[in-house]
């Protein structure tokens, strides 16, 4: 019981991560597909205000996930670690220079270094979900054995569904993305831009339902296990997903972006889901399960408590941030440095 | 004594490279050493920004709120990199240690996740800090980075826990290689604990004040004595001279502690080889066969300090079988560097003291002149900076390579820890690549800060318009 709460716990952690991080990713591609400096800059500089002061905090979901795997699962999370290492340390490395690029594009000032850590900001935005996103299709295809390294380090993220999963993130993230911006753009007042995100947002939307099907072939001949999982128990998620993405498209082409990002959300939040009841109750698909790995429920317990106390002051702090930046600002105090 | 037992071998047990080894130790410390200054900075920093902007607030005086403004961006980009290298280090602990994680991930995983909360919450906050001065009224903004500064304070201590745990291993029972009986509260307060986490906080704090001051002193030597950078100087290196005389008396406790509880950490730090009494203090010198060579020898020194009578008995080296005795010569002189930085700022620190005294007993000008006892002072305060660096890495270097050969102290060796898999050392030149060019990025963002021409970090609702982002 305590596990499975655990893993709940975890499991919406995760969600958390792909719809809120996920969208930092995807305003990364946008990013880098915005074109030249001159033609690029108003939707450079509607990313960079939407995502700048909510990026720290949606990144912070990732390591809340990788704790809780660590403490609630620890054999889990050393196997993990230890066989798939290559594409983990090339996540660790994009997120490093995603973040810290991120922070460098803001204070320069010239075009060149503008461009520099614009340009490393963008593509470790795109090559990272791509790892994690194979690091996902790795364990879900039953590639990562119980054991240190047991499995193997190359085509452990090398394979068919490892590269179904590293696309879909991406495209998941970039669509996630388009929707938040067109709607953040329009708030904003700034309707061209908002028909840029939505045509993005419709492209990206209809690429990644295509995939997704094909992704179905893909998981028949490779992963035959969480493909049974998908079409039998996670059925039901699998149908809200495909609808709730085509509800996403008939509301983009009617520009309405407040409800489009609810369901696009959802949408994502279930193919999440989906996965996770299909390989349920398997954390290292065959073999091993949720009771296998489970920390001792003196841990379990302790942890969920101290989650328990600290989303008390989470949760409205959280709510505070988001919804700070969503309402017009006071007018200009002028306590600032041109003040000063 | 603490019984070291040759401990089980965990989950590892494929051969390891020694290669790999020595390549996922040298990644794990000097991301880690990387690290641990940006902690540093997300403690101290957060606390100087907001004394400087209440100051601000209360005074009204315009450098007070400059010097709010320009520490606020220098806070943002410092805490942008800290969160990520931060974030590298939890992905090491699998990446390299996965033999650690696989056993003992769920006995030291409570603090980490409380860690998590409160990173959560400076995460949080900053985000509303830096980004909404013009949406808060100034005294909402104040307080808005008071959980800033608590967080950073409950993260330093949470992870300090775990990395005490390590040296102090509890709160479970092992049976056939395996972990059962967890109490993970009683892991994360260890008898480590209290002195260690005392210890790390107050050289956070340290490291943020002396580092942020010494800056301003380079400012100073160069002619530019407005109340501005007067203020940037004095402002933190108060903070900085009322931490460490604490910090003295702490540190003391940390070593004595150490005596008590890891001897063979103690008798490394210290180069004792053998057991007795009347054990001298050797400064400096180099591990021998026998003993330091070319040291300074205070006689009957170390039992004076570890039990006040030089019939104290000090454990050596001997206890134990060679192939678990830390590295002598490495660990005796990174404790002595320590020590002798720590002293340097205490004496920095008594000069501030007087000069400040002087002052008011006489009244006159506040750093102003060019006489020749300020510009050393002025001298001396640019050295504070590099000088509390150099003792928080061999601070590091004494807590980390003094309890080798273990990673978890009498239980488990780091190499039964580390990752069989093999090309770590692929990954840790690529690891030391990507810092290196992070490191230059770093300094050269940070230098540029300082300029005059305002560059907004976090552009506020009314910059947007005119923001230049290509």
């Amino acid at each position: 019981m305590l596990a499975n709460t655990a893993l709940a716990a975890m499991w919406v952690g995760l969600t958390c991560y792909a719809l809120f991080g996920g969208a930092d990713f995807g305003a990364g591609l946008w990013d880098l597909l915005a074109g030249g400096s001159e033609r690029g800059r108003p939707p450079r500089r509607l990313i960079e205000h939407s995502i700048g002061p909510v990026w720290e905090t949606n990144h912070v979901w990732l390591i809340f996930v990788v704790v809780m795997l660590w403490t609630g699962f620890s054999p889990v999370f050393a196997a993990v670690m230890s066989t798939l290492y290559i594409p983990l340390t090339l996540t660790a490395l994009g997120i490093i220079a995603r973040g810290a690029a991120f922070a460098f594009r803001k204070v320069s000032t010239e075009v060149w270094q503008q461009r520099l850590f614009g340009g490393f900001f963008a593509l470790s935005s795109v090559v990272t979900p791509y790892f994690l996103g194979s690091v996902a299709g790795a364990v879900a295809s039953g590639r990562v054995p119980p054991g240190l390294a047991k499995g193997n380090l190359v085509t452990g993220w090398l394979n068919p569904t490892s590269a179904l999963g590293g696309v879909l993130a991406v495209l998941t993230c970039a669509f996630l993305a388009a929707v938040y911006l067109s709607g953040d753009a329009a708030r904003t007042g700034e309707d061209d831009l908002a028909v840029y995100f939505r045509h993005r947002a419709l492209v990206t939307g209809v690429v990644t339902g295509v995939v997704a099907l094909a992704g179905i072939a893909v998981l028949h001949a490779d992963a035959p296990q969480l493909f049974h999982g998908l079409t039998h128990r996670a059925l039901p998620l699998v149908v809200v997903s495909a609808v709730l993405g085509v509800v996403s498209l008939a509301l983009l082409m009617r520009a309405r972006l407040t409800s489009v990002r609810v369901t696009a959300a959802t949408a994502v939040a279930a193919v999440l889901w989906s996965w996770g009841v299909a390989q349920y109750p398997a954390m290292l698909p065959p073999s091993v399960t949720v009771r296998d790995s489970a920390s001792q429920s003196s841990v379990l317990g302790a942890s969920l408590a101290a989650l328990a106390a600290g989303a008390l002051l989470l949760v409205p702090s959280l709510l505070w941030l988001y919804s700070l930046f969503q309402r017009r600002p006071a007018p200009a105090t002028g306590d600032g440095e041109r003040g000063a | 004594m603490q019984p070291i037992a040759s401990g089980p071998r965990a989950l590892a047990a494929t051969v390891v490279h020694q290669g790999d080894l020595d390549a996922a130790r040298a990644q794990m410390g000097f991301s880690l050493a990387w690290h641990i200054v940006l902690a540093c900075l997300g403690v101290g920093l957060p606390l100087l920004t907001l004394i400087v902007e209440w100051r601000g607030v209360r005074t009204g005086d315009p450098s007070y709120r400059l010097l709010a403004r320009r520490w606020a961006r220098a806070m943002g980009v410092l805490f942008a990199v800290g969160a990520v290298s931060g974030t590298i280090l939890s992905f090491e602990m699998g990446l390299l240690w996965p033999g650690l994680m696989g056993t003992y991930g769920q006995v030291i995983g409570l603090p980490f996740a409380m860690e998590g909360i409160a990173f959560f919450i400076e995460a949080i906050f900053l985000g509303i800090y830096l980004y909404a001065w013009d949406r808060l009224s100034p005294r909402t903004h104040l307080l808005t980075g008071v959980p800033i500064v608590v967080a950073g304070v409950a993260s330093a201590f949470f992870v300090v826990c775990a990395n005490a745990w390590m040296n102090q291993p509890r709160g479970f029972t092992l049976r056939d290689g395996k972990v059962v009986h967890v109490d993970p509260w009683a892991a994360m307060f260890n008898p480590a604990t209290p002195p260690q986490t005392t210890h790390m906080i107050l050289a956070a704090l340290m490291v943020a004040a002396f580092l942020t001051s010494s800056v301003y002193a380079v400012a100073l030597l160069r002619g530019r004595r407005d109340r501005y950078h007067r203020l940037g100087f004095t402002v933190p290196l108060v903070l900085g001279a009322i931490v460490t005389p604490v910090q003295l008396f702490v540190g003391d406790w940390a070593a004595r502690f150490i005596a008590h509880y890891q001897p063979v950490k103690l008798a490394a730090m210290e180069g004792v080889y053998r057991t007795g009494d009347h054990v001298p203090l050797t400064i400096a010198g180099i591990a021998g066969p026998r003993g330091l060579r070319y040291g300074l020898r205070i006689p009957d020194g170390l039992s004076l300090l570890v039990g006040y009578s030089p019939n104290t008995v000090i454990k050596g080296l001997e206890e134990v079988p060679p192939d678990q005795r830390p590295p002598v010569t490495g660990v005796h002189l990174a404790f002595d560097l320590m020590v002798a930085c720590g002293l340097f700022l205490l004496a920095v620190s008594v000069w501030l003291l007087v000069l400040g005294l002087l002052r008011r007993r006489r009244g006159g000008p506040w750093l102003e002149g060019e006489s020749r006892p300020l510009r050393a002072f002025l001298a001396l305060g640019v050295l504070t900076g590099p000088a509390a660096v150099v003792a928080l890495e061999c601070g590091w270097t004494v807590t980390e390579e003094g309890r080798q050969p273990w990673i978890v102290w009498g239980l488990l060796r780091v190499h039964d820890a580390v990752n069989v898999a093999p090309g770590l050392m692929a990954g840790l030149w690529l690891v030391v690549v990507v810092y290196a060019l992070m490191t230059v990025a770093t300094v050269y963002v940070l230098r540029r800060l300082t300029r005059d021409r305002p560059v907004p970090l976090a552009p506020q609702e009314h910059d947007v318009r005119e923001y230049p982002v290509v």
